[in-house]
């Protein structure tokens, strides 16, 4: 990782016209499956689209207003994305909650709660935006992050305010709102890790000896490392939620690689896990359970707590095939879940492989951003900073995805920006206000101290050393 | 009903193509703003020799005062390290200096100080920095009681 890594004579754009642009678009998209869902579900366009549209439009505007003010120089193309992408999932919320009314199910108003938390988590955006003008503030507060990130994860263990919903202990209820504190510590942990490793990762690099080409790391320099083990484990068996404490401990494996750029870290995290995941599958049975029915979803399929939901969604993905069934044509509200966790599912059976492919696509030019923003950023916090948050997303959408197609052992975490979930879409929210802070720091034009003495020295693009 | 599923899936996919053409402008069609690219245009003078140092861009970083007054590193070898510890490319013998003090590296034609979180911190003429900073020739770097400078 070197530490100037712009490209000079290359200067960014602003490009607010371009961004502009392509939210317009975006609220074409997110409005637009609010009409096709009342044409697909009621036959009409419904009557409250006005006002919707309205309080969606309203919120975009905010957002990017703030950017234009507070962060010119930011990426033009995040916040499009993220507002496309809360959009559509609106959208799809609304279309299921039609069928639990029609259904008679208690709770028929998640696209209505799911649209406050998109007010609460665009205020948090700007608010971070216009608070936090200089990313680097936050490296003060390296250890303090770090020590909130445990305390959010213990949090669900206290009595009175933790509660245990669907065999994972990961929510708290306070003043009769439930509150998933894990979202809020990966964000915390993300600046923890990048503060801590910025300054020590000269150490955590260097040392060590050469064993079979690799470079392992020396045995003191592991303690980090295993403490980082020891509360993803700590995750895995007492919350017993393997998708966060997946998310957790590759969070921090690949902030660690970026930092030291030592391939040895990536073998001995990565054969802890999976020694962590054997011993989890053999000890813990919620665990051992997931992985019987990723490897036979169909022999699971009556029994109780078995593999009816995720065999459900292979069904209904199969059935939307290429373009899907059509808003309104499917079934989803088999899938139980259909609004939250298995939200790629119900857009895979009614909009098809099409629309699955666009989304997936959105996620990765997220992450694309998010690496870019590491690239350019002139300094090594900013560079980790970016890196992590990026990882969040990708992880996050990798182990989501990965399990409703049953790539992967499925595990309940959230598909950011899309499913039903305050505490999820607010965390979001606030990992893409922290890049386009990162980002516009990192496309400024360079402060210059020093006049070049040569004046005409200084021409051409250059592509320097990036390694 | 079929016209209006096509219709949105359309409506997707303009929207992430159009995303990714923006992204692709980004990377291509950014340009050096004019008013920054006049007066610097002695146009046909190409870069003959990259490795060959250009007339008015340093080679050498030398310690101008202190204890080490003298070393030298060929900013060939950039980026860089100042400090006490074993690894430095200018190894200094000053109490006020921590092992891994700053670096110097470069970005193009330009050259860049960064301080590595040092306990009595960089200094770039008189002023402390906190970020990484461009030097020019014979700019005054300072390090504990250490005072370093880029020369041709």
């Amino acid at each position: 990782m070197t530490q100037t890594g712009s490209l000079m004579g290359f200067v960014h754009r602003q490009r607010r016209g371009a961004e502009l642009f392509l939210l317009v678009l975006a609220l074409a998209v997110g409005i637009g499956a609010y009409a096709a869902v009342g044409l697909g579900m009621e036959g009409t366009i419904p009557a409250d689209i006005v006002g919707y549209g309205g309080w969606l439009v309203l919120l975009i505007v905010a957002a990017h207003v703030t950017v234009r003010i507070v962060a010119p120089y930011a990426d033009p193309v995040l916040l499009p994305l993220v507002a496309a992408l809360n959009g559509l999932g609106l959208a799809v919320i609304h279309r299921m909650d039609i069928t639990y009314e029609a259904m008679d199910k208690p709770n028929h108003d998640f696209a209505q709660q799911q649209l406050t938390w998109m007010t609460l988590g665009v205020v948090l955006f700007i608010g971070v935006l216009v608070l936090l003008r200089d990313h680097r503030f936050l490296q003060r507060f390296t250890y303090t992050a770090g020590l909130t990130g445990i305390v959010l994860l213990l949090l669900p263990f206290l009595p009175f305010i933790g509660k245990e919903v669907y065999g994972a202990r990961i929510w708290i209820n306070v003043a009769g709102f439930s509150f998933q504190p894990g979202e809020v510590a990966k964000v915390a942990l993300v600046i923890a890790f990048a503060g801590y490793l910025v300054l020590h990762r000269d150490a955590l690099a260097l040392a060590g000896r050469r064993v079979l080409f690799i470079d392992l790391p020396r045995g003191r320099d592991l303690g980090p490392i295993l403490a980082m083990f020891g509360v993803s484990m700590m995750i895995l068996v007492l919350q017993r939620d393997l998708g966060s404490s997946l998310l957790f401990f590759g969070l921090f494996l690949v902030m660690l690689y970026v930092a030291t750029e030592r391939p040895g870290w990536l073998v001995v995290g990565g054969l802890m896990f999976s020694l962590g995941a054997l011993l989890a599958w053999a000890l813990v049975p919620h665990v051992g359970r997931r992985f019987d029915i990723w490897l036979n979803p169909q022999d699971y399929y009556d029994s109780v707590g078995g593999s009816y939901q995720p065999t459900e969604a292979l069904f209904g993905m199969g059935w939307g095939g290429l373009i899907g069934r059509g808003f309104g044509n499917g079934m989803p509200e088999r899938i139980t879940f259909a609004e939250s966790d298995f939200i790629v599912a119900a857009i895979g059976e009614e909009l098809g492989l099409t629309a699955v492919m666009a989304i997936i696509l959105c996620y990765g030019l997220i992450v694309e951003r998010a690496l870019r923003i590491a690239l350019i950023a002139r300094d090594g916090f900013g560079k980790l900073l970016a890196v992590g948050l990026g990882s969040v997303v990708a992880l996050q959408v990798f182990v989501v995805i990965g399990g409703v197609t049953s790539l992967i052992p499925l595990t309940g975490l959230t598909t950011p920006f899309l499913s039903y979930g305050g505490s999820s879409l607010i965390a979001n929210w606030v990992i893409v206000a922290l890049l386009l802070r990162v980002s516009d720091q990192a496309r400024r034009p360079v402060p210059r101290l020093e006049p070049e003495p040569g004046g005409p020295d200084e021409e051409h693009t250059q592509v320097v050393k990036l390694r | 009903m079929f016209l209006i599923r096509v219709a949105f899936l359309a409506v997707l996919w303009i929207f992430v193509l159009s995303a990714i053409s923006v992204i692709r402008s980004d990377m291509f069609g950014a340009r050096v703003p004019e008013t920054l690219r006049e007066g610097a245009v002695p146009s046909g003078r190409k870069r003959s020799k990259p490795t060959k140092a250009r007339r008015g861009s340093p080679t050498h970083l030398i310690v101008t005062g202190g204890e080490n007054s003298g070393a030298r590193a060929e900013l060939a070898d950039a980026p860089l390290l100042i400090g006490r510890g074993s690894d430095a490319a200018i190894k200094l013998d000053d109490d006020y200096v921590s092992t891994r003090h700053a670096r110097v590296a470069s970005s193009g034609d330009e050259w860049f100080v960064e301080d590595l979180g040092s306990t009595n911190g960089t200094y770039v003429g008189a002023a402390r920095i906190t970020q990484p900073t461009t030097v020019g020739l014979g700019v005054q770097i300072r390090v504990g009681k250490t005072i370093l400078e880029l020369r041709k």
